[in-house]
């Protein structure tokens, strides 16, 4: 898999340190692994059978974690097969007595297990991805086992359990929402709304097929046995190959829209890395004002080919900076630029994004207004040596009134001054 | 399919008749007729959704639980109202729906007797596991094998395509899509009769369907890639005036050579990439060149001649195009080592590049340019063959005449700009199933 150029944070030398937040999670996750792991080895190892078909369930479906792409569920078939353990009730009829601290103990070492070949190529967010696993499962066998120890569930009818394990499934999927976005908040700095927002959304996505999968299996474990489990893995499989492609797809589509962004730099109209600088700095603006993740694609092709309009000119603008030229002139530009783009299929809100950019900024969409100043601050900024990127600010600042959004030229302020883009001031 | 050839509607009657031969023992009274409601609701909806999304494909777990379940006659039933109210684009629309309600009809009913008749209705109700899947596998066999037979049939008559040809390949590639939808159906089923009840069946359709809306996306995703492509080609068809449509046929006719070499699907899908986006660089020239009338100094000559590696500069960052990268980059060189850019010589040339390079002087010659007329195929096909061995390499010089030969030229873009009418939908036969006939892509017959 390709990785795709998403603007990572850049390490900053005196790197702050982690936040309290993420401490809490990962201490929190820690103790309950621990505290179920304990409890296990005094009582033993219940229903071995059954342990070990999920463990292994899990341990696959760990071994088969995407790796490159950026996905919400990471390892579908393990969040999968590790919910329905939590959840699971009966084994061909017969009544389970497994309890919460045998299904955590067993997800964590099938997950540690799992890990092991990621841990050795040395990849990121690993610890983060297993205490949420270990959180969101102790959530669901917490709630479930305990109650089903006591018979609680036994007086009821079938499809009432199955409703019950739905409810529980989509509460545990909730929990599990807020603590990504909580957990990405506090790696990134990344507005906590917005984040929760977008994962709330994938929750519908693979999130739904997951729980489904989670509910399925326990109960099909419950009526037909363990032989339910290679038989259920399938369909799952099947929709993480199909999400495989499509992130596969979209990465091929992304290069191939920064390869188009790139036509201008090599036709001599605009300075090489121009488009990719604006699209980069860009997403960390829309970021800042909260916008969704499909509005984030929009703005990142469009910052992408947003001087592709100047292809139609017949002679290039000088060094390419349609900043300084007469509005009415910019604006042209912005017009050829929104035919080019409309012809390429794209995103129709891409070409109007791209049309609009020269607009007055009351009449931009948000995206227009976004592109137009981090385009106009980075022509200012680029060659204007050690005091460039602040008098570039304060140019943008003082053209507030009518060219540039003021709400966006305050957030390119604070993202600058956060991931410390600004050159480092002199002496 | 403009008009269907009368020995295809006599076919399709017959279908139809068998089918309703399948319906007519009407499932007995005391049969759990809300059952057959419920899935034939539900496999209604799912149709519509799926024609909703605009992907192609048929949702077979709903009817195969029902042939699991139900009686052979009631099984049939569930696939009726569904196949006759699911949207079809081509006309002619009663015909298409008739056979395609029809052939599921018989299909399952099949699926439904092979299972009965293995004892797979106890084993499902008693969730007896590795044996309930005998009966289903052999089900799913039929399914499949059924579906072929007829889909096969109706290739045979209504499109003339060899009877071995319009077999060949189909069978084995409905068994995927099958197993998996078959082992989705026998988990509903075996939930349905649990105690869990029709909930916990229903359960089971929601990674099927995300899963297959997530196949839509791609679908969509990846139709969407290939329009950015043509866009980045037309966008140097506007600046370079006189080569409009240049690149498509380019693609094109590297697509016949690479066709006719035998290379593999991937490999011709890459080259006919390495077709459209040859000239790609020209974007780097400066328009008032590429525009100019009358002949060019040396100096102009030069900056014309880096397009080839303006190009590949351009798409050297777009992984999937793999070797044609390097079509892009050497499409100018020539046998004899005095091409440029680098003046490779023989077999040093890239295999894609001497591809692109016959297809680009072939189509060359036989569109008009502003300055003089296009010459006929044959006469251009001359003239390759007396360049072959200095220029261009013999052997794909043959190939193109091979392929010519066999199929004809008909570019899909023509050299006045209006695409021809008919931009050659996939043959597919009346049933609306994704796939089409393997070879018809691209391959219209003259």
């Amino acid at each position: 898999m390709t990785s795709s150029p998403r603007p990572k944070r850049p390490k900053h030398p005196a790197c702050p340190p982690p936040p309290l937040l993420l401490v809490l999670v990962h201490t929190a996750a820690a103790l309950l692994a621990a505290a179920a792991l304990l409890a296990t080895l005094r009582t033993g190892l219940d229903e071995r059978g059954t342990a070990l078909a999920f463990g292994l369930l899990v341990t696959v479906g760990e071994l088969a974690r995407w790796t490159g792409a950026q996905v919400r569920e990471a390892a579908p078939l393990a969040a999968a097969g590790a919910l329905s353990y939590a959840l699971l009730g009966a084994d061909a009829g017969e009544p389970s007595r497994h309890g919460a601290a045998q299904v955590i103990a067993v997800v964590v070492g099938a997950a540690l297990l799992g890990a092991v070949p990621h841990i050795a190529r040395g990849q990121r967010g690993l610890l983060d991805h297993l205490a949420r696993r270990v959180l969101t499962v102790g959530f669901a066998a917490v709630c479930f086992q305990p109650l089903h120890l006591q018979g609680t569930f036994s007086r009821w009818g079938g499809p009432a359990q199955a409703l019950l394990l739905l409810a529980l499934l989509a509460l545990t999927a909730l929990c599990d929402a807020v603590l990504a976005a909580a957990l990405a908040h506090s790696r990134t700095r990344w507005p906590f709304g917005p984040l929760l927002r977008d994962e709330l959304r994938a929750l519908l996505g693979i999130g739904s097929a997951v729980c489904a999968t989670g509910a399925v299996m326990a109960l099909a474990v419950a009526v037909a046995g363990l032989w339910a489990l290679p038989v259920f893995c399938l369909p799952l499989l099947l929709t993480q190959l199909s999400f495989r492609r499509y992130a596969a797809v979209r990465a091929t589509y992304r290069q191939t829209i920064a390869s188009l962004a790139r036509a201008t730099e090599i036709a001599g109209y605009t300075p090489a890395g121009h488009a990719r600088r604006v699209a980069a700095l860009g997403q960390a603006v829309g970021r800042d004002l909260g916008l969704s993740e499909p509005e984030l694609t929009v703005l990142e092709y469009a910052a992408l080919m947003h001087d592709i309009g100047q292809l139609s000119l017949v002679d290039p603008v000088p060094a390419g900076a349609t900043a300084g030229l007469p509005a009415q002139e910019q604006r042209r530009i912005a017009l050829l630029g929104g035919a080019v783009v409309r012809q390429t299929g794209v995103n129709a809100q891409v070409a109007m994004v791209v049309e609009r950019q020269a607009d007055p900024w009351p009449e931009q969409p948000v995206a227009a207004r976004v592109v137009r100043a981090v385009n106009a601050y980075e022509e200012k900024a680029r060659d204007a040596g050690p005091g460039g990127p602040l008098k570039a600010l304060e140019e943008l600042r003082l053209a507030t009134a009518e060219e540039y959004a003021p709400e966006v030229v305050e957030a390119l302020a604070r993202v600058l001054s956060r991931d410390c883009l600004t050159l480092p001031a002199a002496g | 399919m403009e008009a269907v050839p009368p020995r295809a509607r006599v076919y399709v009657a017959c279908v139809v008749l068998g089918a309703l031969c399948c319906l007519l023992p009407l499932p007995n009274p005391r049969a759990s007729w809300w059952a057959v409601l419920l899935l034939a609701v539900l496999y209604g909806v799912c149709e519509r959704v799926g024609a909703r999304w605009r992907f192609a494909g048929t949702f077979y777990p709903v009817l195969l639980a029902g042939a699991f379940l139900l009686s052979p006659p009631a099984a049939a039933l569930v696939a009726l109202p569904g196949a006759l109210l699911s949207p079809v684009e081509q006309r002619p629309r009663l015909l298409r729906r008739l056979w395609r309600s029809a052939q599921l009809v018989v299909a399952v009913w099949a699926a439904a007797r092979v299972h009965r008749a293995l004892g797979g209705r106890d084993a499902v109700d008693a969730a007896d596991f590795p044996y309930a899947l005998a009966p289903a596998g052999a089900a799913v066999l039929t399914f499949c094998l059924v579906l072929t037979v007829l889909d096969g049939g109706i290739l045979a008559f209504a499109e003339k395509v060899p009877a071995r040809r319009a077999w060949r390949g189909l069978f084995v590639r409905s068994l995927p899509p099958g197993v998996v939808h078959g082992l989705a159906g026998l988990m509903m089923a075996v939930l349905w009769r649990s105690r869990y009840g029709p909930v916990a069946a229903l359960l089971v359709l929601l990674p099927m369907c995300v899963s297959w809306w997530v196949f839509a996306q791609y679908h969509r995703e990846r139709t969407a890639h290939q329009a950015t492509i043509r866009a980045l080609v037309q966008a140097v068809d506007i600046k370079d005036g006189y080569t409009r449509g240049h690149s498509e046929r380019v693609g094109q006719a590297s697509m016949m050579i690479a066709r006719e070499l035998g290379m593999d699907e991937g490999r011709v899908e890459v080259l006919r990439f390495a077709g459209i986006l040859h000239d790609v660089g020209k974007l780097g020239v400066p328009t008032r060149l590429l525009r100019k009338d009358g002949p060019l100094t040396a100096e102009e000559r030069r900056v014309i001649e880096l397009h080839p590696e303006y190009g590949h500069e351009m798409v050297r960052g777009i992984s999937f195009l793999g070797e044609a990268r390097a079509a892009v980059l050497h499409h100018h060189e020539r046998l004899d080592g005095s091409g440029y850019p680098y003046g490779l010589a023989g077999a040093q040339i890239p295999e894609s590049a001497r591809v692109v390079a016959v297809a680009d002087a072939f189509d060359a010659m036989t569109s008009t340019r502003a300055y003089r007329r296009a010459r006929p195929v044959a006469v251009a096909l001359e003239e390759l063959e007396r360049c072959a061995g200095a220029q261009f390499d013999p052997v794909m010089v043959r190939a193109l005449v091979g392929a010519l030969r066999r199929y004809g030229w008909h570019p899909a873009v023509t050299a006045d700009g209006v695409p021809s009418p008919c931009p050659a939908p996939p043959h597919s036969p009346p049933s609306s199933r994704a796939g089409g006939h393997p070879n018809s892509v691209g391959r219209r017959a003259p």
